[in-house]
């Protein structure tokens, strides 16, 4: 058995690996041979360290040096100087911005660990359905503070201190809301949670509830302390099958310890949770059209005021917040507002967690200070774009946020800036998109979604959006007309201006923002019936270049419909009318005799 | 299960349990004690993760490797799941992507028998609540 003394871990994730790290590994090994250290050093390739604009990585253990920008001609360097003196190499240590010094252990760099698991901070790491690892890790020590030690209005205090803001995407202060209904007169009031997440590429509630579910049944309970609720109800949707059977689980054990029933902790306050189902309509995010459904009345949104805090769930003062806001809430007792405070930027505090989807290397879950770049999270946390294709959008907030460009990569996320930036922070779905992506098609994308989602309640949203859709359907088809983009605009503004709830009153964003930075792809396709980015269809049409045409006959073989016709050594046509655009021709084409126009 | 009926008895039983994790983790019987935990939300389970728990399970049991194999919630890496994350005795927590049968295998023979590392670690890549 081979007892090594020393690893060199090399960083194996794309971005990386686009800059020859296996290569780096391959003469690492071979100069191990050659130097007869093979028995002692070992090679080992990682996942992504998160740390992509300085790759390709390697790490040293155990002393934990940290070697940046490693190419495969440094390798000898590396192991002459760090495996066989022990000297580290400094011109490949990382050099701090601030103070210009090489910095050599990983675990002194702020930039290398830019996420903080909060909302996440069990999830991953206790086992879900046993209620003790929750309580190792400091679970019910926050209601159990609460009940004994603090005064409903202290408690709220606290949480207002704290900044925190809803996490299902508006940002009202938490500590307000509870305030609002702690205030309220009513002889039976609830606490409702939000677990009716419907964005596409959203999964940060599900992966709270499916990881860490005790972490919100106690909020929901220190909600309930503070506000003067005794039940409690999480909205969830049946498609959650797993995050529901984990919660039915946490509640059935925190009624088997007392957490939840009659004299909680012997402070004589009562308090316990049921679940209602959901079937997945986006609508029911809405507060409103969620009380509704709980209701079992159709899930259809009223108008506001008057909030839930003041007349919710049957006619009765209702707080309702998000799984995530829920899940910080603990934390905040535990360790104190002014700790939770200190996280963020100035109006936004703590951090959000975003499910990280589309054209990007780490697709995942991460959480991340409020104040953190969209280029950290796109470049740092999620390595890049896939395939090294360049950055062109990612759209934050789901079918009712906007599309942030370059511009924005360097803009600190969070509530205010997102806003301002034409956007929104949403529940925190993050969907990038690359120079592939037509903006045209994405902004229909996101319509058809809310045009299926709209309850038809209010005129605007209903039959607004389907002529937006109808609009933006007919641009991609090639049909586009002189004054749709005016059209586009007025429409969406008056859509947003009298829709009745957040779903109509946001779903003209995705159009606007893309109006607003990619006039120019709708210029293209109205005015030069062209799609840039090559994806929609009707637009594009592949061409055989007659010089460059060897008549290899790769196409005609290829081709699923027969569209291609030709006799070898001679140039090959593509019949237009028989041609579906699969594009498969053109991937096949080794002499780049085929063009896409 | 006996009811917590005050925050003293919570605190107890907080007691209770760190102190038989901290057991499995530092106590002089447990030199061979393995601790592995398997990222088992929605994510995990469509990659695989089922299998490679009971493939864990008894793999381990078979070799007779003392191991608390235990489910656990997203760890974030959906790029590379199914995850599981080894802590070895006395050793920091290793965690390891894309683990099917095969990896899983690896993993035992060459990672939790011998000590190796093997490729497909994923580094840590957050703070903790207590490191902030």
């Amino acid at each position: 058995m081979a007892e090594y003394n020393t690893q060199i871990l090399i960083c194996g994730g794309t971005g990386c690996k686009s800059a020859e790290s296996d290569e780096i590994g391959n003469v690492f090994k071979d100069l191990l041979n050659e130097y007869g250290l093979d028995d002692d050093v070992q090679v080992v390739v990682t996942g992504c360290f998160g740390f992509c604009e300085k790759g390709p990585i390697v790490k040293m253990m155990p002393d934990k040096t940290f070697y940046v920008h490693v190419t495969p001609a440094d390798a000898e360097e590396i192991i002459k100087e760090h495996v066989v003196k022990g000297r580290q190499v400094d011109r490949l240590l990382y050099k701090d911005p601030k103070t210009k010094k090489s910095v050599s252990d990983s675990q002194h760099m702020d930039f290398y660990k830019k996420q903080i698991r909060i909302a996440l901070r069990n999830c991953g790491f206790i086992d879900p359905e046993n209620i003790d690892e929750y309580i190792a890790r400091d679970g019910y020590m926050a209601l159990g503070k609460c009940l004994g030690e603090m005064t409903p209005e202290q408690v709220i205090d606290e949480i207002k201190k704290s900044g925190l803001r809803g996490r299902g995407g508006g940002g009202f202060p938490t500590g307000l809301k509870w305030e609002i209904t702690a205030k309220v007169k009513g002889d039976q009031k609830y606490v409702v949670c939000n677990a009716d997440e419907g964005d596409p590429g959203a999964f940060m509630d599900r992966s709270i509830l499916e990881g860490d579910p005790h972490s919100v049944i106690e909020s929901m309970a220190i909600n309930g302390y503070c506000t003067g609720a005794t039940k409690g109800l999480v909205y969830i949707r049946a498609e959650y099958p797993l995050a529901v059977a984990r919660l039915k689980t946490a509640i059935k054990q925190a009624r088997e310890y007392g957490l939840l029933g009659t004299d909680i902790l012997g402070s004589g306050f009562d308090f316990d949770i049921e679940i209602r189902y959901g079937a997945g309509a986006f609508v029911c995010g809405e507060e409103t059209a969620l009380i509704h459904s709980m209701e079992g009345l159709r899930g259809e949104p009223t108008f506001k005021p008057p909030f839930p805090s003041e007349s919710g769930y049957l006619g009765k003062p209702t707080n309702v917040n998000n799984v995530e806001t829920y899940a910080n809430i603990p934390v905040i007792i535990n360790k104190g507002a002014e700790w939770f405070a200190s996280i963020g930027t100035e109006k936004s505090k703590g951090t959000k967690v975003f499910a990280l989807a589309g054209k990007i290397n780490n697709v995942g879950l991460i959480e991340v200070p409020m104040g953190t770049t969209l280029r950290e999270v796109i470049y740092d946390i999620g390595g890049g774009i896939k395939g090294g294709k360049k950055f062109k959008a990612v759209q934050t907030g789901g079918p009712s946020g906007g599309m942030l460009t370059n511009d924005f990569l360097d803009t600190p996320i969070d509530y205010d800036n997102l806003i301002s930036a034409g956007s929104m922070m949403g529940s925190g779905g993050m969907i990038v998109m690359d120079e592939d992506d037509c903006m045209v098609a994405i902004a229909k994308f996101y319509l058809e979604f809310t045009l299926e989602e709209s309850c038809g309640k209010c005129s605007p949203c209903r039959i607004g959006n389907k002529r937006l859709f109808e609009i933006l359907e007919r641009i991609t088809e090639g049909k586009g007309e002189e004054g749709d983009i005016h059209k586009l605009r007025i429409l969406s503004e008056v859509i947003k201006d009298t829709s009745l709830c957040g779903l109509g009153q946001t779903s003209p964003n995705p159009v606007l923002s893309s109006l607003s930075h990619f006039m120019d792809e709708y210029e293209a396709h109205i005015k030069d019936g062209r799609c840039p980015a090559g994806q929609c269809k009707a637009l594009l049409k592949y061409e055989v270049v007659e010089e460059k045409c060897t008549g290899c006959t790769l196409c005609f073989r290829n081709c699923p419909v027969g569209a291609i016709t030709g006799e070898r050594r001679s140039v090959h046509y593509i019949d237009q009318s028989l041609c579906i655009k699969c594009g498969v021709c053109f991937e096949k084409c080794k002499f780049d005799a085929i063009v896409m126009v | 299960m006996n009811k917590i009926t005050s925050l003293a008895d919570l605190k107890k039983i907080k007691d209770q349990v760190q102190s038989k994790i901290k057991l499995r983790e530092n106590s002089d019987v447990a030199d061979t004690l393995v601790q592995i935990r398997v990222g088992m939300a929605t994510c995990g389970i469509a990659s695989g993760a089922k299998e490679t728990m009971n493939f864990l399970i008894e793999e381990t049991e078979h070799l007779a490797i003392d191991a608390v194999v235990t489910q656990t919630g997203c760890m974030g890496y959906c790029y590379a799941e199914p995850t599981i994350e080894v802590t070895l005795p006395g050793k920091e927590p290793m965690v390891f992507g894309h683990v099917d049968k095969v990896k899983a295998r690896e993993i035992i023979d060459r990672y939790i028998i011998k000590g190796e590392l093997v490729d497909g670690i994923i580094p840590a890549s957050y703070k903790t609540i207590d490191e902030k």
